[in-house]
């Protein structure tokens, strides 16, 4: 049972993935207009994202993880993901509080629901509540596309780094002239 | 000259020019100045002498300066009109840019009317929306003009214009302690800048948003004075642009290169959003804290953050009731 749902649910993902590494994909174009391939696995996305921001290389996670045995023991990670540092609750939350042990291709809800990558909003909403719910009117968060028609979504990955979710300060872009030098004098 | 209850024209026949009821001309024109037909008074003659002299000066001058002359006639533009003046703006464009300048007239879609919210609790100062918007818009890089301030304010003292500072230099943003608020037009339902301009070169659109004909600004700044939020700009000097930076897909009353003279101001990328695209700023916005839609669409993203969060306009107390919305998305 379980076998045949991944083979149905991997080629999805590698899809997802294929289509990532073609645009490059770390963070998209915010200015692009329209999403390349995210969804071209899924006929009737609920909300058309981007794909994931994984790291270069990193998807799908059963390609290491497969062959791996479950070690369900919070410890700090030394070998791999060493660059993953836990500022989400550290002292309350752990990998497997959204990790799924057994198919780690997907993210596991508190129901026990797999959602794909490209669902995510579905596991941080269990605790956001009050931001999918802005979310999915495009109020928080960036909503880009057509005012009137085909919306593109942004992840909350996108944004906020899942194990480090505050939003990083950024560099401004030059500040203005003032009015003399602006005007050439 | 004929009074209503005479009918002469009613009656098809011809009005008599040097009648006994023509104004003004009293028993002057009786006496017949030698030279001239029975029915040439002096003012007439000048008239057509000056018909005369302005129709062969307009057949002197080449075809772009006589499109510009009746341009200033009143008339409505028929399309073929439309289209030819289009296609002289565009040449022209051509020539000060050296690039091929779309110019669209896309016209207001009916029962929209455009609002804008910013989450001010989102705002970082980043200021790439103001790049973004000098860049879509074929703002002038030299000299500098830049329809979008970003101000940066003490948390402390709140929404205080008194202390703002437009000329921040961080390593980063936000900036402990402080918040940011851009400061664009704010599209007014009563906009000032239009009451004051003598020449009608500014007005409303259909779709509320605020624009200026450059072709008819005279460029006296009223609107400037008049506008109480800064938000228009005048091209002090010639505006300079590289050519490989010019955005080509233009809109009549939005970013089409603009001469020297003249006022411009955010049109919130009518060339943009008359597509049905959001405007420049939105999609760049790294917080998303720019919303833009309709306000009589019960599902816009406007409507859900005026209907659902701690919204304020700016300057309420001046009663210029602006389209452009503040509010703490937290």
């Amino acid at each position: 049972m379980k076998r045949t749902w991944l083979a149905a649910a991997l080629p999805a993902a590698l899809a997802v993935v294929g289509s990532a590494s073609a645009t490059g994909h770390s963070t998209p174009a915010p200015s692009a207009p329209r999403a390349p391939a995210a969804h071209e696995a899924d006929p009737s996305p609920e909300f058309a994202v981007p794909p994931p921001p994984f790291t270069d290389g990193i998807f799908p996670c059963s390609e290491c993880h497969e062959s791996m045995p479950v070690n369900m023991e919070r410890r700090e990670l030394t070998d791999e993901h060493t660059n993953v540092v836990l500022h989400h609750g550290p002292r309350e939350r752990w990998c497997f509080d959204c990790h799924n042990p057994t198919d780690r291709d997907h993210l596991r809800l508190a129901s026990g629901t797999l959602v794909p990558f490209t669902e995510s909003w579905r596991l941080c909403g269990q605790c956001h509540g009050d931001k999918l719910r802005d979310w999915k009117v495009g109020v928080h968060g960036k909503r880009t596309g057509e005012w009137s028609g085909q919306k593109r979504y942004l992840l909350c990955a996108h944004c906020h780094d899942p194990h480090s979710p505050h939003f990083k300060p950024l560099a401004p872009r030059p500040a203005p002239k003032r009015p003399l030098e602006a005007a050439g004098r | 000259m004929s009074t209503g209850g005479k009918g002469v024209a009613d009656l098809g026949v011809p009005e008599r020019r040097d009648g006994p009821d023509a104004p003004g001309e009293g028993g002057c024109a009786a006496a017949e100045p030698a030279g001239c037909g029975p029915a040439m008074t002096r003012r007439e003659l000048m008239r057509h002498a000056a018909v005369v002299a302005a129709g062969s000066w307009l057949a002197s001058c080449d075809e772009a300066t006589r499109e510009a002359f009746f341009q200033k006639h009143f008339r409505e533009l028929t399309p073929e009109d439309r289209r030819r003046v289009i296609a002289r703006l565009e040449t022209d464009a051509k020539k000060r840019t050296g690039v091929d300048v779309k110019i669209a007239d896309t016209s207001a879609r009916p029962g929209v009317e455009f609002g804008y919210a910013l989450d001010l609790s989102r705002c970082i100062g980043c200021r790439r929306c103001v790049e973004a918007c000098v860049r879509e818009n074929n703002q002038s890089r030299d000299p500098q003009v830049r329809w979008i301030t970003v101000l940066e304010m003490d948390k402390e003292r709140g929404v205080d214009l008194s202390h703002a500072d437009a000329y921040y230099d961080r390593e980063t943003v936000p900036a402990e302690g402080h918040f940011y608020m851009p400061v664009a037009c704010q599209q007014c339902r009563r906009p000032q800048c239009v009451n004051v301009c003598p020449v009608g070169a500014t007005w409303k659109e259909p779709d509320g948003i605020v624009v200026v004909d450059y072709n008819w600004c005279i460029g006296c700044r009223y609107c400037m004075a008049a506008c109480p939020y800064g938000a228009r700009r005048f091209n002090w000097r010639e505006p300079h642009l590289p050519a490989e930076e010019v955005n080509p897909q233009t809109h009549y009353l939005g970013n089409r290169p603009r001469p020297k003279g003249v006022v411009e101001k955010c049109t919130w990328c009518i060339q943009r959003v008359r597509k049905g695209l959001y405007p420049a700023c939105v999609e760049i916005c790294p917080v998303g804290a720019r919303k833009f839609g309709d306000l009589r669409d019960p599902n816009s993203e406007v409507r859900y953050v005026i209907e659902n969060k701690r919204v304020f306009v700016l300057k309420e107390e001046l009663n210029t009731q602006p389209k452009f919305y503040y509010f703490y998305g937290v």
